[in-house]
């Protein structure tokens, strides 16, 4: 494919237009006569392109992207599984893309059923009472449900309770979240084997504490074994548990987060219910709660009738508003899909075939790549780079090698508990030929490293653009076409 | 185990079984305590092929009745170009992740450049993020950065004529993170600004937030406030609609340092509340107090024009705790729909939209004065798209005759105001049709 680097403004020329729009004539231009002082002094320099311009553009830049569509994406902790076509096709239906959330409810039964429907099936999967749907995405979720945890501490008057425990070995978005919901963060100690520290923890317990944020298994894809002992220790402390829901995946059809005393949680539809990733976004992180937090969701709520209707209401005792309405519910139609697609009959292998899937990589990777942790992992591993570190090849370059393979990278450098991190998600919907080839090219890359390891280490030579500058990107930020030609006319 | 999203016979469970070294799929939750092990069954409905759960989608469909939509309210009914759902649908761009390998994201990275790049051109200012949640989230986190970069000062003002969802949700954002917030009353559909000096001469006030258009669809004159702010050492936020900053006075013009608000007037359906995005632009100075992905330009290793991701040292993933916020993702997919819009509508159609809404705004509003049953709510104040009209008819039963016959009323403000919403999509056979059949 030829090189193609013109950005949307570079096409513009004045007096070309991409759009038309109806003649009207109402008699009256109102417009020109609004008072000067509150219009625009100086037009935007917006883009003057055709259809065809715009439309060969962005198909352009869509040939300089790599998605799960077009190859295998081991990015760990991110669940890069594949997004059903039929998916985009329902959640496109007019009959719900051209309502407004402001509608008369009378006009919204369908809506607000599918929103119900999917609400109960997630409290079904996660073992807990009720969910809202409302936060935009993970880290949003976890915002809202620290926000739950202090709302619960403090409509029990405990206002002391300003501490949230996270592990050492937690997703950066956990202590953030914590901040962000106004409660300090104590760090809990990760044993060698990655797990909680039980005898670290028990100390940390006291009344100050609002809650515990975990995953499990936790983010070197590892069973916390003693999760009910935690349970246990933190509910007579009086704190909530949070369970993070990134590494949800595994679970499905083995365990539920309620059955081990989580409290709260959210879901990444994006992730375990398939949504697409969109290149960031728009994803979606619900948060489910066990029946005593339930009066604390955010509003606004649907529930339903006596009658079999449905409404909007909001609850006094709510933390209040998290959105503007009822969250992503484009996406949340996606994920109701895909749930319905695979039946309780099928929804019960993801989990475990997700699991087989890492642990045969993790087991036919080993005898090249450093493996901290023995065992049986769950829908995800990490490997402490090559084994042979006589090379000077890092994790990075690794990954920069498998962009020229054809591959996505692994998720690297995360999660902070080795020097090397290189953490490799396959999930359930990869078939055992697409795990060997990837096997087969991580043992070539690893044998380049030791034949050859300059040609790893500048890597990718494949790919569109090679090694970026991004020093020099954060040093002297251009974020804007404007900016861009001024920095070039210098 | 097989289904079409799960591909695994048989033989090959029993090939990588024997790999791991264990006799069965059980062995692989070996570590999970018994007592935590799911024996029952979910309580879903069993497996859909593509048929069933077609017509599943289609029934649900039913019971909703897209209308034509006379109300606003944040929302706006305005077209949506044929050409971006196309676009939109090339799986390289909405089954990527966030481009953490910018060697294989160009694609993403670059339309998210040309986002900031727009984004900036609409509110004047010198930087835009890659896009938040929402425009209420977006306006908390502006919020939040006008906290972190007033020293020691922990109040923010905002003007109850921001719309009462973004109010509600910068109130709850502020009360656990633990801002003080204080609502600048309104007189007359307007921010009382006199209000506002008094608070801002208490000398605590880290920054204000003001809306434009405001949640009555009027453009207040904020002449001299930015002056006011800044003398007290106080930021200014603008919590703003994009698709009217092509024509309207913009933040920068009014001298803010944050503008802020929904993109889903950028062209975006409905979608019956999301998803849109959250937009956020501010001046140079306040960028390293900004939440979210940015995209830089840069080049590579044989000096190529290349983008990446960048000032990560702010975000959760890098800084954790001491992170600007716990924000790590966009809402991508709608910047690229944002982007594509405003590349379609471009320079002229921007402006030419709006003047067709404002327009038929006034035509309907007219209408409406000229019927007798109504008196404007806020006399002489100028407005765009949006406007209030106040009435002693039902507007509870008007609403509802509206709707028996396809129509989306106006939003029912209580005490007899009820306020209008016009795009560019209402024909003047259309307005004229929501008159008749109000007055009937």
């Amino acid at each position: 494919m030829k090189y193609y680097d013109k950005l949307i403004f570079e096409l513009s020329r004045p007096g070309r237009k991409g759009y038309e729009l109806p003649a009207t004539d109402f008699g009256h231009d109102a417009f020109a006569e609004m008072p000067a002082t509150l219009m625009r002094e100086k037009d935007a320099d917006l883009p003057e392109v055709s259809e065809l311009d715009v439309v060969r553009h962005y198909t352009n830049l869509s040939n300089k992207n790599f998605g799960v569509d077009t190859g295998f994406y081991p990015l760990g902790s991110c669940t890069m599984k594949y997004n059903p076509k039929i998916n985009e096709e329902l959640a496109a239906l007019p009959a719900f893309t051209q309502i407004h959330p402001l509608q008369d409810e009378k006009s919204i039964q369908g809506a607000l059923e599918l929103y119900w429907n999917l609400q109960h099936a997630l409290s079904n999967i996660a073992g807990l009472y009720e969910f809202t749907l409302n936060p935009y995405a993970g880290a949003h979720g976890e915002l809202t449900g620290l926000m739950v945890m202090r709302q619960y501490h403090i409509a029990n008057g405990d206002l002391k309770r300003t501490k949230v425990i996270v592990p050492d070995s937690a997703h950066g978005t956990n202590p953030a979240s914590a901040m962000v919901a106004g409660l300090q963060v104590v760090e809990v100690k990760s044993k060698p084997n990655g797990s909680i520290d039980v005898e670290d923890l028990k100390p940390l317990l006291d009344d100050t504490v609002a809650g515990i944020m975990m995953t499990n298994p936790n983010t070197l894809g590892m069973f916390e074994t003693e999760i009910m002992e935690i349970a246990k220790l933190v509910h007579e402390a009086g704190g909530l548990l949070y369970y993070d829901g990134a590494n949800l995946n595994p679970l499905l059809g083995k365990v539920r987060p309620g059955d081990m005393g989580f409290d709260i949680m959210h879901i990444n539809l994006h992730k375990t219910f398939s949504t697409p990733h969109g290149g960031g976004g728009p994803g979606s992180g619900p948060v489910g709660v066990v029946e005593k937090l339930a009066k604390f969701l955010p509003n606004p709520r649907v529930k339903k009738n006596s009658d079999g209707s449905f409404t909007i209401t909001t609850d006094e005792d709510s933390l209040g508003s998290i959105s503007t309405f009822l969250g992503n519910f484009g996406v949340m139609m996606k994920a109701y899909a895909y749930i319905l697609t695979l039946g309780k009959e099928n929804l019960k292998n993801v989990g475990p075939m997700a699991t087989l899937n890492a642990n045969y990589i993790k087991e036919s990777l080993k005898d090249d790549y450093l493996l901290p942790i023995e065992g049986v992992c769950k829908h995800e591993f990490v490997f402490d780079g090559l084994k042979d570190k006589s090379t000077g090849v890092t994790t990075l370059n690794v990954a920069k090698r498998l962009l020229d393979y054809g591959f996505h990278a692994p998720t690297i450098y995360f999660p902070l508990l080795f020097h090397e991190s290189m953490m490799i998600e396959p999930t359930e919907t990869e078939a055992l030929e697409t795990l060997d080839e990837f096997i087969e090219v991580m043992h070539k890359v690893a044998a380049e490293a030791k034949e050859n390891p300059d040609l790893v280490k500048d890597a990718p030579v494949t790919t569109l653009v090679r090694k970026l500058d991004e020093t020099g990107a954060a040093k002297n930020p251009i974020l804007t076409y404007r900016h861009l030609v001024s920095e070039d006319n210098k | 185990m097989s289904n079409k999203f799960i591909p695994h016979t048989e033989e090959d469970i029993r090939v990588m079984l024997d790999k791991i070294g264990v006799d069965t799929i059980d062995d692989l939750y070996s570590d999970v305590p018994a007592e935590v092990v799911y024996k029952e069954e979910y309580d879903v409905p069993s497996a859909m092929s593509e048929i069933e759960l077609r017509k599943h989608f289609e029934t649900l469909g039913k019971k909703n009745k897209p209308l034509t939509i006379f109300a606003g309210g944040g929302v706006y009914d305005h077209y949506s170009p044929s050409v971006i759902n196309h676009l939109l649908a090339r799986s390289e761009f909405y089954t990527a992740y966030t481009p953490y390998q910018p060697e294989i994201s160009q694609g993403t990275l670059q339309y998210i450049f040309e986002y900031q790049s727009i984004i900036s051109e609409l509110t004047g200012m010198e930087a835009t993020n890659a896009s938040m949640y929402d425009g209420a989230t977006a306006t908390a986190e502006a919020m939040f950065m006008m906290v972190a970069s007033a020293k020691k000062r922990n109040r923010v003002l905002i003007s109850s004529t921001v719309a009462d969802r973004v109010v509600e949700v910068v109130k709850t954002y502020a009360k656990f993170h633990g801002v003080d917030i204080t609502i600048i009353p309104e007189k007359n559909g307007i921010t009382d600004l006199d209000a506002m000096k008094e608070e801002l001469a208490k000398g605590d006030v880290a920054g204000v937030i003001l809306p434009s258009p405001n949640k009555y669809g009027i453009l207040e004159d904020y002449t001299g406030v930015a002056d006011c702010m800044h003398a007290e050492k106080a930021y200014m936020a603008i919590n703003a609609d994009p698709s009217a900053l092509a024509v309207i006075r913009t933040p920068a013009e009014w001298g803010a340092d944050i503008a802020c608000g929904d993109g889903q007037s950028l062209g975006m359906p409905l979608n019956f509340g999301g998803p849109y995005l959250g937009y956020i632009s501010c001046a140079k100075g306040m960028l390293r107090k900004m939440p979210g992905r940015v995209v830089g330009a840069t080049k590579d290793a044989d000096g190529k024009r290349a983008y990446v991701l960048t000032l990560q040292a702010r975000e959760q993933h890098i800084r954790r705790e001491k992170a600007t916020s716990n924000i790590c993702s966009n809402q991508s997919l709608m910047a690229l729909y944002a982007t594509i819009y405003v590349a379609l509508m471009g320079k002229q159609g921007m402006k030419e939209l709006n003047r067709i809404a404002c327009d038929g705004a006034h035509y309907l509003y007219s209408k409406l004065i000229e019927s007798g049953k109504f008196t404007p709510a806020y006399p002489g104040l100028p407005f765009l798209k949006e406007f209030v009209v106040k009435t002693d008819l039902d507007i509870e039963a008007i609403n509802s005759r509206l709707l028996d016959n396809g129509i989306m009323g106006g939003i029912n403000l209580g005490e007899g105001k009820v306020a209008f919403a016009v795009t560019e999509k209402r024909t003047k056979e259309e307005i004229d049709n929501l008159v008749t059949l109000m007055l009937s």
